[in-house]
This record gives structure tokens, sequence and C-alpha cells, in this order.
């Protein structure tokens, strides 16, 4: 235990800070000289490193047999309140401090080639961004953990606003306010439960707490937030605007870790605070599930925009974890969060590709491609692998995730897992006809066929990814032995606090 | 020992007073840098009178009274919540003369009258914060007016300037009358002005209550026309455009406070025992401001009224923490108000220091661009506009927050639920602001401006605020806490 005597996870959540610091005092914008960027380049994607170097100390340290929270953190924060700063980690959101960490130096080294206007103020946005989302996944008081949930959408508003494409004020603004009305909903949840337990501290409203009238209540404030983040259809249409519009470093972020914050809310608050209102609103939850898996695969389909096609494919992946987290099984907890951790790898990842060809051509119309596997052979295999762990290939850490959560679906309901698997077939049918698009017929665009194979620092983008999207189809078992004493522990506290609701 | 009691409770006010007197003196030299000498004393003068406020808490025990203590036979009322009230009206008039410097030398009328008539202002609201009478309370809220309606005309060569005097003037006068009236119906009830004296008198009294109530509501209405709250709000968005910026920083920040803190302790003192009767009319006042703030500010393509819907909405913020009538609501305001007060002065201090070609920018779209070339400005405004809309990690966010928890505390969810949601639109605005800077390019770019030392001061101490508050929240929560315990009429 090397780490036991320090505040680890309060350096983690700063120590993208201290790069901010660091840009700010160092790096000049006297004249937007090519140094001044360069150097503020450097300085996030070492500070990214680094940060990613200690969460993986983290996970060295992290003790998967205890179910409880570790590493906590306790210091006064505003005593008159009971609020408290409080950190801790347990299996679940271990995992999304790692893909939070893991994926903010790609994005750096995406926008190093990405974004050519006001270099330093992206760095410092997307450092800003990485602070605030490792902050959401260990806080474990209430008001810290708004602070960071809202707080994130300084950075991203900013992102997609000043780096974003033609529209990127609507989708900006659409952006903002949707998740702003979500989330102020949610806040007059944590009034009424603070003032009802008499503290923000999240440990002390686990287990159900709460009259069932009032935790029905509670309930859909925090859904109005979490279905917004998610997105859950019909709560869906920010994320379309919000994806197309951003740069490729946000879109990459805003898939892989903003909408986990939405299925990291439902296990963490709707699950754990409230059993008795989740159990209620279950099949609200997996009617909505399987309407988004269907829905969203169709509307991917017609797509002409690739980043709108990945977008929509987003929507109906994060209906497969809501379907699972729904179920209250282990197969359905288990594959939920595969399907998390895995859709964080490889949407990214697709963006990532998206961002590729778009910074070479300049467009994100489907049409305008083609015939990509004869001149950029390298770019097409990368490609390929992304595409077949979106689709669920057996051997992709897509699949095992897929599988799991319709598994679990089939427990609780095997209508949810029919309609569900149905999505799985039109997953398919979409992402394999973008494939053949963009990549097989003919290479008969001038500008096309003049675009270069990936760069070195693409590789380094990429070979990460691709390492782990294999892995994690392989071997699933690295991932799930870490999350998985602590999602049955969850579940069996969930089934104990709502057997009662069963037989009475 | 009365007296000397009672002259060392107002030794602020009475410091303040006689250097409002030399000070006039001192404007009279023709000097070249007498503006900027006045300045500095005023600002001085508001220093000293800061700490004076703690002296006499201090050196009570050795003189074996008991402080807080009513002085001039309940005239003038010392308590902690007084106390804390006064230092913030004393950092925010001294934070508006910082940043205004420059402002006032560009637009030509920095004259030594300005500052002096600031600090006559300011004494007036110290008055109002502390009265324990009708009268007194009266005759600090009309000192404090008549300064104010001299700086809102203080442009006088200029039309709009004029207009927003006249208009505030007239309408002041009205709001005047009316408290007057009301005072009148209340007398002619109770039998007394004095706080205490009425509260007793109201507590026992058997028979029809039907004059003070009407006579309170009428009190009530005028001071809602003083801290412009929804529906006696309609001068806000003239006076605010028409005044200059550096006098409307003013009218937002400093006199909405201390109208407020009166109208809180007229309320809870005499008025007390009928909060039955007035916490309805403050949440009619508060829904309406929140509404009405939120959704006009919508409309607004001037900088200056939409910092005038703005500030009502933050008042019917406010009032919502009033309307809990508990310890709670108004330590939560107080926490609001003292945030709420950095923030709107820090957005008008870079607002002075924007001009084109030498005018003044007051157009929003005039911002267009500022992200680029004043990094600083932009950023600074940003982190403003963000706290504003009620973001976390900002000041702000706490601001509400506090309020909030207050009100549903006090069960009242529904109204907790229109603030949320209304800050949700008003945020719409603020984020217009942001976008302005930062997402439009700029067509015709704005003078490089030249941020004078004492503005930068004032600015960094701001940010400083906003930002910091998140990190060490306890020194402003805490000493809220405190001016709630030593009030002289919360009780828990």
């Amino acid at each position: 235990m090397t780490t036991a005597s320090l505040p680890i996870l309060s350096i983690l959540t700063f120590l993208p800070m201290a790069g901010v610091l660091l840009i700010l005092l160092f790096v000049r914008t006297a004249a937007d000289s090519k140094g001044a960027e360069k150097a503020a380049q450097q300085i996030a994607l070492w500070t990214s490193l680094i940060t990613f170097a200690v969460s993986l100390l983290v996970l060295h340290d992290f003790d998967a047999a205890n179910t409880g929270f570790q590493m906590m953190e306790r210091f006064v924060w505003m005593p008159a309140y009971n609020i408290a700063y409080i950190k801790g980690i347990d299996g679940i959101s271990i995992w999304f401090v790692l893909i939070s960490t893991f994926l903010t130096p790609i994005c750096v080294l995406s926008a190093i080639g990405g974004v050519h206007k006001r270099v330093k103020e992206f760095m410092i946005a997307l450092l800003v961004l990485e602070s605030m989302m490792i902050g959401v996944f260990t806080s474990l008081d209430f008001v810290l953990f708004y602070l960071f949930f809202e707080g994130i959408l300084i950075p991203m508003f900013l992102i997609i606003g000043i780096w974003g494409g033609e529209k990127r004020t609507y989708a900006a603004y659409k952006f903002f306010l949707y998740t702003f009305l979500g989330s102020v909903l949610m806040l007059i949840a944590i009034f009424a439960m603070a003032v009802h337990v008499g503290t923000t501290d999240m440990t002390a409203m686990m287990g159900d707490k709460f009259p069932k009238d009032m935790a029905l209540l509670l309930w859909l404030a925090f859904f109005a937030s979490f279905a917004v983040k998610v997105p859950m259809w019909p709560f869906h249409t920010w994320l379309p605007y919000a994806h197309v519009e951003a740069p490729t470093a946000g879109s990459v972020i805003l898939a892989a870790v903003l909408l986990k914050m939405g299925g990291y809310g439902f296990i963490r608050i709707s699950i754990q605070m409230l059993p008795q209102a989740s159990h209620y609103f279950a099949p609200l939850v997996m009617v909505l599930s399987i309407i988004a898996i269907i829905y969203a695969s169709l509307v991917a389909l017609v797509q002409t925009d690739m980043k709108k096609l990945i977008a929509y494919s987003s929507v109906a992946h994060m209906g497969f974890v809501t379907l699972g987290l729904f179920s209250f099984n282990q197969q359905g907890i288990d594959g939920a969060m595969i399907v998390m951790i895995s859709h964080a790898f490889v949407s990214g990842a697709l963006f990532l590709c998206v961002g590729v060809v778009y910074d070479r051509l300049h467009t994100r119309d489907i049409a305008r491609y083609g015939g990509m596997a004869n001149n950029m052979p390298r770019y097409a295999l990368v490609f390929m692998i992304f595409m077949l762990g979106s689709v669920g290939l057996p051997g992709t850490s897509g699949f095992v995730g897929e599988f799991l959560s319709l598994q679990g679906a089939y427990l609780a309901n095997s209508w949810y897992a029919f309609v569900g698997a149905i999505g799985v077939i039109l997953g398919a049918a979409y992402m394999l006809r973008l494939y053949r698009r963009l990549f097989y017929g003919a290479l008969d665009k001038d500008d096309v066929k003049a675009m270069p194979d990936l760069k070195l620092r693409e590789y380094a983008m990429f070979v990460p990814l691709v390492a782990l999207v294999m892995w994690m189809g392989v071997h699933p078992a690295s991932f799930r032995d870490v999350f998985a004493p602590t999602a049955s522990k969850i579940l069996i506290d969930f089934q104990k606090e709502t057997s009662g609701v069963h037989h009475g | 020992m009365d007296n000397l009691y009672s002259t060392m409770i107002v030794m602020p006010e009475l410091l303040l007073s006689i250097s409002g007197f030399l000070l006039l003196i001192i404007g009279l030299l023709d000097r070249t840098n007498v503006m900027r000498v006045v300045t500095m004393l005023t600002i001085g003068a508001f220093i000293v009178s800061a700490v004076v406020l703690f002296v006499p808490q201090r050196l009570a025990p050795f003189l074996g009274g008991q402080f807080p203590v009513p002085a001039f036979g309940h005239m003038f009322i010392d308590d902690a919540i007084a106390r804390f009230v006064k230092l913030l009206l004393l950092v925010a008039a001294g934070l508006s003369l910082l940043l205004s410097g420059r402002y006032l030398e560009h637009e030509k009328i920095a004259r030594p009258e300005y500052p002096v008539l600031i600090l006559f202002a300011t004494l007036g609201m110290m008055l109002m914060v502390s009265a324990s009478d009708l009268l007194a309370l009266y005759v600090g809220l009309e000192l404090q007016s008549l300064a104010l309606y001299v700086l809102a005309a203080f442009r006088r060569d200029h039309v709009r300037s004029s207009e927003a005097g006249l208009k505030y003037f007239v309408l002041g006068a009205l709001s005047s009358g009316i408290i007057l009236y009301g005072v009148s119906l209340i007398y002619g009830t109770v039998g007394a002005t004095d706080f205490n004296t009425i509260g007793l008198t109201l507590g026992h009294l058997s028979g029809d209550k039907i004059g003070a109530i009407i006579g309170l509501i009428f009190v009530v209405a005028a001071m809602a026309f003083k801290v412009s709250a929804v529906p006696f709000h309609m001068w806000t968005p003239d006076v605010y455009e028409g005044a200059p910026t550096s006098v409307t920083a003013f009218f937002a920040s400093a006199p909405k406070i201390a109208s407020l803190i009166a109208l809180t302790r007229l309320l809870y003192l005499p008025f007390g025992s009928l909060s039955h009767q007035w916490s309805f009319i403050i949440v009619v006042l508060a829904v309406a401001s929140m509404l009405l703030g939120s959704f006009a500010g919508l409309a607004q393509s001037s900088m200056k009224r939409l910092l005038a819907y703005s500030s009502i909405a933050n008042v019917g913020f406010a009032l919502a923490g009033l309307a809990t009538v508990g310890p709670d609501g108004v330590q939560a305001m107080l926490i609001y108000l003292a945030i709420y007060f950095i923030n709107t002065l820090g957005v008008f201090g870079v607002l002075m220091l924007l001009r084109r070609k030498g005018v003044e920018a007051e157009k929003m779209t005039d911002l267009a661009g500022l992200g680029k070339s004043s990094p600083f400005l932009a950023l600074v405004m940003m982190l403003l506009m963000f706290s504003l809309a009620g973001v976390p990690p900002l000041a702000g966010f706490f601001g509400k927050y506090l309020i909030f928890i207050a009100v549903v505390k006090a069960g009242m969810v529904p109204l907790a639920v229109v603030g949320v949601l209304s800050s949700v639109v008003s945020a719409f605005y603020y984020l217009r602001v942001i976008k302005i800077m930062y997402f439009d390019e700029n067509t015709d770019a704005l003078d490089v401006p030249s941020i004078d030392n004492l503005a930068m001061t004032g600015l960094v101490a701001i940010v400083v605020l906003v930002v910091g508050f998140t990190f060490w929240p306890s020194p402003i929560i805490d000493a809220a806490h405190r001016a709630i315990a030593g009030s002289l009429f919360i009780h828990g």
C-alpha cells in the first residue's frame, strides 16, 4: 500500500489543474506563436499522462475484494451546513476514473492535430474537463458531486461553442440548457434528501432511507437528470447536435465519459439510494431502453453524416446499459458495466477515426468518401476493428457486454431481450453499411485519393485502444474481476430492500 | 452614560458624516488631481469606518455595558447582523469607487462630488440597516435616496441620464409617500413608531389589527420599490440604462442589500407576530421577480438593461430566503447577497472598461470577440456570468444552493422548483454574453482597454472571491451565522 498515507483521490482530481496552472503561468499568449502552442500541448500531454499513471497506481492499490468505498478522504468544508469534502471509490467508480484518465491523453494527441486556433485555451479546457470528470466519479458528498457534475458543463460548453463546427452555437446552447434543466431537478431532489437525512454525505443515504411517496418523486427528479445525460429516448435530442458540432476531442470525451455519468448516476443514486422506487419504475426504464435501441438504430441507418451516425449508435448502446442495469440481476449489471467500458473505448475510437479523415478533408459527409481501403489500408484496418467492436462481434469488447446485458434482460422478461436482440442486428446493419460506403467502392475522388495513411501521432492514439478492445473481448474477466464483487454486493443490498415488495 | 453609549455606537456613521463634510470642502480646492485625492480619502473613510464598526462591541466589557443596546431611545440598534451588513455596504461602496475611476474620467464626470455623494448614500444605508424605529428608517432611506437621485442624473448634460434621474426621483418620491402613509396607519393602530413597542403591542393586541396590516402592506410595497421587486420594478431598466454605468454598478449592489435588510428587520421584529400575513406577500414578490427577471431578460440587447433584469431576478432569489420566516432563510439571504453584490460589481467593473472609439460600449453585441481582443477581461466576465447563472463550482451556485435548501427545509418545495427553473431560463441570457464574447467574431473592434491599477486590484479581488469561495467558504458562512446568532430579532 504505497498510497495509503496520501489523499490519492484528491491528488488525482486536481493534478490536471496543476497542468492548467503551469500553462497559465508559463505560456504567454502575447503572440499566437507556434512555440507557445507547442509548449501548451506538451504540458497538457505530460500532465494527462502523469494523471493516467497516478490512476494506474490507484488501480494497483485497489482491493477488489473490498466491496465498500476505499481510499476514503474526509475534510471539513462547510460544517455549518453539514457539507463535507468526501471522496472515495469502489469497484464501479474506479473504471470511470480510469476511462477518463486513459482517454484524456489520447484526446490531447488528437487535438494536437485537429485544433489550430486558440490552442492554449483548448488545452486548458481539456484539462479542466478531466479534473471535473475524475471529480464526479470520486465524490461521495452530494454537493461535491453536483459541483463536478454541473461544472463539466462549463468546459464542454466552451469546447463545443468555440472550437465546434458550423452550427456550434445552437449545439452548445442545446447541450447546456438541456443538461442544466435536468440537473436542477436533481438539485431539488438533493435538497429534499439533504433535509430529510440531515447531511449531504452520500454514503449515509444508501439503502432505503426515504418514505415511498417521497422516494418516487426523488427518483423521477434524478431520472430527469440521468436520462438526459445517458441519453435515453426521448431525451436524446441534444446529443446528435453536440456530437456533430463538437471538435473530435470533445466528441470523444462526450461519448466516452459524459454519457457514462448518467449510467454511473443510475447505479450510485437510483439503485443504491432509491431501490424501491427503482424497482417500481423499472418497466418504464426497460421500455424506454428498448425503444431507444430500436429507434436510434433505425435513425442511424439513414444518416449521411458520419458523426451523427455514431452519435445515434451511442444512444442505442446506452440503451443496452439501462436495459441491463434495470434487470436487477448479476448478468444485467455486469453486462451494463462492460457495455459502458467497451462503449467508452469503441465510440471514443470511432470519433477519433472520423477525426482522422475530417482533419484531412474537412467534411463528415459519408458520400464524399469511398474506396479508402485502397489508399489507406492501415486506417481501414483500425476502423474495421472498432466497427466490429461496435457491432459486437465475438472476440471484441462489444460482444461480451451486449451478450450479458441481453441475458440479464432475458431473465427479467424475455420480450425485452427479444426486441433488444433485433437492435443488435440493426447495429450490425448500419455499421457495416457505413464501413462499406467509406472504404469500399471505387476510389474515384481525387482529394480522397490524395489522403495519406495514418501518421505516427495517430498510431499513438489508436494502438492502445485497439489493444484494449481486443483484450476486453478475449479476456473480459480482467475487467469484470474488479467490479464484480462490488456489483454483486450492490445487487444483494438491492434485493434485500425490495424483497418486501415481491412478497408483500 | 446613556449618551456616551449612544455616541459610541454610532461612531462609524458619525465618522462617515464628518469626513463627508470635510471632503466637500477639500473638493472645492482648485487642484488638478483633487478628484483622485477625494476618492482615495473616501475609500479611506470607508476603511476606517469598517474598522470602527467592531470597536464598541470589543470595548463593551470594559465599560460594564452590554451590547448590543438600542441607542438614542430605541431609535438605533447595533447588533451583529447590522455590523455584518454594514461591512458589506462599505465594501460595496469602496469597490464601486475603485472600479469606476477611469470610467468617470472618460465620461468627463470625474467631479469630487461623486465620491462624496456615494459616501452620503452609504451613510443613509447604514442608518437604514440599524434603524429600529419607523421614523429612523425613513430618515435613513431618504438620505440614501436623495444622494442616489443626484447620482442617477450625474451626467447632467446627457438626456438619458437626466431622464433617469427624474424618473427615479418622481417614483422614489411616490414610494416615500407610500411609506409615510403606511407608517401613519401603523402609528394610528399601535400608537408607537419604535419597533419594540410595535412588536409588543401587536403581540398583545386582541382587537382589530387591520390598520397595522394595511400599513405594513404599504411599507412593504414601498420597500419592494426600493429593491425593485416585481411588480414595483418598472423604473429599474430605464434608470439602470440611463444612469452612468458606475452609478448603475452602485445601484445594483449596496442599496438593494440595505433595503432588503431593513425590510427583514421590519418584518421580523415589529411584525413577527403577523408572519402568516406577510410571508405570502413575500412569496408572491419572490416568484414574480424570479420569473419576470428571467424571462424579460431574454429579450434585451443592452447590457445594462440585461443586468437590470438580472438584478430583479436576483432580488427574487433573495426574497425567497426571506419568505421562509426563519433564521436559516435569512442566513442564506445574507450569504446570497454577499456573493451577489461581488458578482454584479465585477460585471459592471468589466463593462466600464470597454469602449469603442472613446464611446462606452453598451450593447451586448459590442462584446463580440472580446475573448480574443482582451482575454483577461473576457475571462473575468465569463466566470462572473457562470457564477450569476448559478453554475458550480463558482460562488453563485452556493448562494442559490443555500437559499433553496432553506426554502425546501421550510416546506416550500414549489417555491424552490420555480426558483431553480427560472434560474435555468436566466442561464440562457448569461450564456448569451459568453457566446458573444467567445463564439462570435468581432467585426468592429473595441478600443484596447486601459485598465488602471485600482480597477485591476478590484477585479482581481472579485475573481479571487468568486472562485475562492468554493475552496474556503467558511469565513463568509461563519460570519453570516454569527450575524444571525447575534441579531436581536431572529429567534431560531
